[in-house]
């Protein structure tokens, strides 16, 4: 028997996974829910047919969206996560003693439900006591915040479907208003490599230097993602995200990693020539 | 009762897909086979219903069969006596309306916030305006309805009025005491005719203001393509049970095409199905959520979305819940301002912008979650931009002075002189600021101080000017020696 999920990176272009079994299927009032068992990848969870992570490579991404943050700004006390539901970015949050409030605010409450049944390696801190779940839209959330957080890590699905209100520019220009003056935004930023996913980066690009003065990108390689190049978005009122590191600082917390560490992380700024130039075509724009 | 769950046309459209027959016939892209690029674009399966009237299909300019049924059903889902199919767009609909109940010289009672081809079609028919004040809500500034006493002493004045028009409703969602206004007018032996291009979900909806056929009414346009989910341009024309239908047909048939699209007609067949099996579960939603928008507009402060409220027994003597209309001026921008800001930064496309009011267009279509985008635009909009309310002028009602019959006027022999030398001359052309489509200036008004200043206005805020010669609205054309 031959079984295998499959995901179209382009038209053109497939990847596929051999799937040993499927474990749930659901559909809920925003999506459908799937998690699948596989040989190479371990359990992975899709959206509406769309990979959103697997065992295998998920820390890359978790690490990356919130270490790099953390490691700039000198102390994040208030932390608010939208989307996330799958509990990754708050596993790698949890790790830090300084931060006094997590707030997330997940649309669909089923993917949490189900992220905690079958991936109790990613969905493993919900019960910290920092923790406040909001089942909300989150443009509905941010847009009733005024100078609250310290960091806002926006883990969104792709700019279609329930995740789209997050790609647009009344969303940044909330959460630059929901941070505090020297408050930073990261967010999940697409790929810059196929044509689709190149557009979809340089809108949120466009969107985001609107509302913030100092904006940069960062790449880590996600091999489960469409081309295996994946981006992030850094923006913020105040720090520069490779000068206002604080490496020996981040690094006598002694927190363990398998993918970031504080080399890598000034090195992940350090972008290609072709996605420099799709960058600063839509900044020359502006 | 009739079986609503048919859709004869759209059957009969899907027979013919199976009986290969064989086109020796219109349209010459022949089933697109002839024209790649454009079946490249729309698909197939559209190209392949873009059909001429044949014995299978029947004729839209005389119906007896697959329309004929379809108009049948149409009829009996809007409670009317008869309905048309209309591929012009409902303002095909006003003009056979009222061609249907004047002549020329005869004259016709009307709110000024009329739509345009209203008064287009005074000019095709030669009908003199008589104009209602539709008085003005000026913390809105907007044109409300007719008020019944206005309508009374319009009647007492010319009581030789053949037809008295009514909007059910306005663009802004404002409808007039259309039942007591039927009842008064039917008592003089006029005729009453509604403009309902923006109230096709009264018929199938719960809660919502009475439908003209319910009140009673002669005639009514509906924009079957508006809230009703059709394709655009497709429309249907009500009759009630004392209007001739077969003269109704006529007046149609002198301007309507003899090429009637199937697709628009397949589209009312369809959506009026639709609407007669699922319109209030539907219109239900819309309802809600144009409720939980306009609650949350009021949250952020300064926008003013206004609903029931404003309902004062008379000018406004109802309001659609569904519009989403909302008041910009107190955060010192002016509703087209706003709605350049949505659609320029926010991607957001909003159905207008006046001088104080923005309508975001609220239908079955509609995502909750693309609602709280617009939401959260309005939030960010404020935040970036409110100053304050001074230096804005306000919409008020300028009450035309109507001199010569527009169609009068119109064909006059004109001459163009520059807007600031207009004063006291009459128009022979329109002047529109649009949308909303309502005359600033109609063929055979005298312009005034006012109406120059106002002109001016709304063009320095950006509204799209529309009507006369001179697209850049700087001259106008008046009538040549008077």
């Amino acid at each position: 028997m031959e079984f295998w999920y499959s995901e179209n990176h382009t038209d053109n272009v497939k990847f596929s996974i051999r799937v040993d079994k499927q474990l749930f299927s659901g559909k809920s009032e925003f999506q459908r829910i799937d998690i699948f068992e596989s040989e190479e990848y371990g359990r992975f969870l899709t959206l509406d047919g769309y990979m959103m992570l697997t065992e295998k490579d998920e820390f890359v991404y978790h690490e990356m969206i919130t270490h790099v943050p953390m490691a700039v700004h000198p102390c994040v006390k208030d932390v608010l996560v939208i989307g996330g539901g799958d509990g990754g970015v708050l596993r790698e949050l949890v790790k830090y003693d300084t931060i006094e409030r997590i707030d997330l605010v997940e649309i669909d409450k089923m993917v949490i439900d189900v992220c905690k049944e079958y991936l109790p390696s990613v969905a493993c801190c919900f019960d910290d006591e920092r923790l406040t779940v909001y089942y909300e839209d989150g443009l509905k959330y941010i847009r009733r915040c005024a100078n609250m957080y310290d960091l806002i890590i926006v883990d969104s699905t792709d700019p279609f479907g329930p995740g789209e209100g997050l790609f647009t520019r009344e969303f940044y220009g909330s959460c630059s208003n929901a941070l505090r003056e020297d408050g930073i935004m990261v967010n999940q930023h697409e790929s810059a490599f196929y044509k689709n996913d190149a557009i979809a980066m340089q809108r949120a690009h466009k969107r985001i230097i609107e509302s913030f003065p100092i904006s940069r990108v960062y790449q880590a390689h996600i091999p489960s993602y469409p081309s295996g190049l994946w981006l992030f978005g850094f923006s913020s009122l105040k720090y520069h995200p490779v000068r206002d590191m604080n490496a020996k600082k981040w690094n006598s917390l002694g927190i363990k990693t398998k993918y970031y560490n504080t080399n890598l992380h000034r090195g992940a700024f350090y972008l290609p020539n072709y996605i420099e130039e799709l960058l600063e075509n839509v900044e020359q724009a502006i | 009762m009739q079986d609503q769950s048919r859709a004869p046309i759209y059957e009969a459209l899907e027979n013919l897909k199976y009986m290969r027959i064989v086109p020796f016939d219109v349209p010459g892209h022949k089933r697109g086979k002839g024209n790649p690029d454009l079946t490249e674009f729309l698909g197939q399966k559209c190209m392949s219903v873009d059909v001429n009237a044949m014995k299978i299909l029947d004729n839209l300019c005389h119906p007896v069969s697959v329309i004929k049924e379809a108009e049948e059903l149409a009829a009996e889902a809007f409670g009317a006596a008869h309905a048309f199919l209309m591929v012009g767009g409902t303002t095909s609909a006003i003009q056979a309306m009222i061609l249907s109940v004047c002549k020329k010289g005869d004259k016709i009672i009307l709110p000024r916030n009329v739509h345009k081809s209203v008064i287009n079609a005074l000019i095709l028919c030669g009908a003199i305006p008589v104009y209602v004040n539709p008085h003005t809500n000026h913390r809105i500034g907007i044109a409300l309805g007719m008020s019944l006493e206005g309508v009374k002493e319009a009647i007492e004045q010319y009581p030789d009025a053949k037809a008295v028009l009514v909007n059910n409703p306005t663009y802004y969602g404002i409808c007039s005491n259309i039942k007591e206004i039927t009842n008064l007018a039917h008592k003089h032996g006029i005729k009453v005719l509604a403009d309902e291009a923006h109230g096709t979900h009264f018929y199938f909806g719960e809660n919502f203001p009475i439908s003209a056929m319910a009140a009673g009414a002669d005639m009514a346009a509906v924009s079957m393509h508006k809230s009703g989910g059709s394709l655009t341009q497709s429309s249907f024309l009500l009759t009630g049970k004392n209007v001739n239908a077969n003269y109704v047909r006529q007046i149609i048939n002198l301007m309507q095409t003899t090429s009637g699209s199937y697709l628009l007609m397949a589209s009312l067949d369809l959506s009026r199905r639709y609407l007669a099996l699922h319109g209030k579960e539907v219109f239900g939603n819309v309802a809600k959520l144009a409720q939980y928008a306009r609650e949350e507009i009021n949250k952020i402060g300064d926008y003013y979305a206004y609903s029931r409220e404003i309902v004062n027994g008379d000018t406004v003597y109802d309001f659609d819940i569904t519009k989403l209309s909302i008041n910009t001026l107190d955060i010192g921008l002016a509703g087209i301002e706003v709605y350049d800001i949505l659609r320029d930064e926010y991607d957001i496309q909003t159905e207008f912008g006046d001088i104080g009011n923005i309508l975001a267009y609220i239908s079955m279509g509609d995502r909750k979650s693309d609602t709280e985008r617009l939401i959260s635009a309005l939030a960010e909009i404020r935040r970036r931009y409110k100053k304050s309310r001074v230096g804005m002028l306000e919409y008020e009602y300028i009450s035309p002075l109507v001199v010569y019959a527009p169609q009068e006027a119109f064909y006059a022999e004109k001459e163009s002189v520059p807007i600031a030398e207009s004063k006291d001359r009459i128009c022979a052309e329109f002047v529109m600021s649009y949308p909303p489509g309502i005359p600033i200036l109609a063929p055979g008004e005298q312009i005034t101080d006012k109406i120059i200043e106002y002109i001016e206005y709304a063009k320095e805020k950006g509204c799209l000017m529309t009507g006369p010669e001179d697209m850049e609205l700087k001259r106008l054309n008046v009538m040549k020696g008077v």
